[in-house]
């Protein structure tokens, strides 16, 4: 990853943690992406809030293969 | 707009190219040849196609006629002209999907099994269409080949990702084009352009030979401008498949047969709640005139589908992410920004975000196959809105301002969650843009939902004229 200055922090605060990801990903970033990257897991964030938000019973068994 | 031109080869629906063909009323390659001076003429601004075969399809188109005069039996797509999304493979092109980074991908060896089923069927390929970057997109606009502009006002967008296979049967260019969807990427530009659209139920047409994007929400489907055409060549292309994972291995349910059974006693629901709010009046007109047409007053709420939306979301950024992988840490630059930042998001996603979007899918897939317990099919809009304007990137819905790109897709992303099976029809409330009604079956009832479409377009209520151009 190309160690430069931040042109504009992400939202949500997510910066160091778009910063660990992209290395533990192996993704190198350049700096300019980082505020869309950033905004775009604000929104997956709150996205995963709205199905969180579900009560499910621990039973409840994913359907990662899903058959119609 | 014009009515198809009942003698122009160029721009006749499928059924009528066939019939001709097979009664020598035409020939194959003055069919192909009528098309091919169209595409040239036409698709300098339309810009549906990414590669056009002539060579090819005039091979072909001879060898049809070959075989009529020799008196050999014809396909029930003879001589037909169709293009196909290219994320679908084509012998001899390397499958780009969208993309500048798969141009450097080896040519394919043989043609994605959909189209060697078509061609099995008598059709004739003719080229490659235009889509949003590796189908991560609802536009229709593509940095690398430009965007497809809406035939019907070259203004505005033709949707996507299919957007080059809405755009060519918009605008007449083809009787018959491949697409795909993911999250509503063959509704959505049959909704902006006017046409009609299959997505199928998942796992009901192989994918084979396309490149993908979401596994487990992937769909091939074809688009035409006739419900008779979507059924022809959804027939032509059932049956299993062991290349892909997820075929069926149903037996084939051809539709032709009951197409034109009407709808009988078939119990017919409005979506309400959520279907009902979040987008222009017109669009929910659309909806109410169909379910005027159809005697359907009964509403129905299907249960959680902001939440459906949500997990289709999640997966879609994950799953996606997770095929991009190594193109993203080697080629990033190389990418769509607008796909690049979302796939990265996609692939730091917390991995409990994910399971619990396909817990959650569980759970609904069975709450909705209670509801098709008491109906048989669902009308919901295909869009919040008209195509908007090429480039613009919010629109106004119910009032709240939103970014166009994440929320075209908010009425058809609940349903190929779960691989519900959706004719997309066009509609037209007045003399603006289509807009779409989604005639949404039970898993595995292409037919009804074809047979739906069918009756409201012999009663005249939807129709897709190609533009005039």
């Amino acid at each position: 990853m190309v160690e430069m200055p931040k042109t504009e922090p992400a939202p949500g605060g997510l910066d160091a943690y778009i910063d660990a990801a992209s290395s533990l990903l192996g993704i190198p970033l350049d700096p300019a992406w980082i505020a869309a990257i950033g905004a775009n897991l604000t929104v997956l964030q709150a996205t995963a809030g709205l199905v969180a938000a579900f009560p499910l019973p621990d039973e409840a068994e994913p359907a990662p293969v899903f058959v119609a | 707009m014009t009515n198809d031109t009942m003698n122009d080869p160029s721009t006749m629906h499928a059924a009528k190219i066939a019939g001709s063909v097979r009664d020598g009323v035409i020939g194959a390659r003055e069919t192909v040849e009528a098309v091919l001076a169209r595409i040239a003429r036409v698709d300098t601004s339309v810009n549906a196609f990414t590669d056009v075969l002539p060579e090819r399809a005039l091979a072909r188109a001879d060898a049809i006629d070959t075989a009529r005069n020799r008196g050999e039996a014809l396909g029930p797509l003879a001589g037909v002209p169709f293009a196909v999304k290219n994320l679908i493979d084509i012998a001899g092109l390397p499958t780009r999907a969208g993309s500048k980074i798969n141009r450097d991908l080896a040519p394919a060896e043989r043609d994605g099994a959909l189209v060697r089923r078509l061609e099995a069927a008598g059709a004739i390929l003719v080229g490659g269409l235009n889509m949003g970057e590796y189908a991560y997109d609802f536009t229709g606009e593509n940095v690398h080949d430009g965007a497809t502009r809406n035939p019907h006002d070259l203004g505005h967008m033709s949707g996507g990702s299919s957007g080059g296979s809405g755009g060519a049967i918009g605008a007449g260019l083809v009787p018959l084009a491949l697409g795909s969807d993911t999250n509503g990427s063959i509704r959505v530009p049959a909704a902006f352009c006017g046409c009609f659209g299959l997505k199928p139920t998942y796992g009901r047409l192989t994918r084979a030979g396309s490149f993908p994007f979401v596994g487990s929400l992937d769909h091939l489907g074809p688009m035409a401008r006739s419900v008779t055409d979507l059924a022809l060549s959804y027939d032509a292309m059932q049956g299993a498949d062991p290349d892909d994972p997820v075929a069926t291995t149903r037996a084939p349910d051809p539709a032709m047969p009951g197409l034109d059974d009407g709808i009988g006693d078939l119990r017919i629901a409005v979506a309400g709640g959520y279907f009902a709010r979040g987008g222009d009046h017109e669009a929910f007109v659309a909806v109410e005139t169909l379910a005027a047409s159809l005697g359907a007053k009964r509403r129905v709420e299907i249960p959680e589908a902001a939440r459906a939306r949500a997990a289709a979301y999640l997966i879609t950024a994950a799953e996606g992410a997770a095929l991009h992988l190594d193109r993203l840490r080697t080629r990033a630059a190389d990418f769509d920004p607008a796909v690049r930042d979302r796939l990265i998001a996609g692939a730091m996603i917390p991995a409990p975000f994910v399971e619990r979007a396909q817990r959650f899918r569980r759970w609904y897939r069975a709450a909705m196959l209670d509801l098709f317990r008491e109906v048989d099919i669902i009308l919901a809009p295909s869009t919040p809105c008209r195509a908007p304007k090429s480039g613009q990137v919010t629109f106004e819905l119910d009032g709240v301002t939103l970014p166009v790109r994440a929320n075209i897709g908010v009425f058809t992303q609940p349903i190929s969650f779960i691989g519900l099976p959706v004719v997309a029809v066009p509609v037209r409330v007045d003399d603006g843009l289509p807009l779409g009604v989604q005639i949404i079956a039970a898993p595995w009832r292409e037919d009804l939902a074809l047979r739906v479409a069918r009756h409201l377009e012999r009663n005249g209520v939807v129709s897709a004229p190609h533009a005039t151009l």
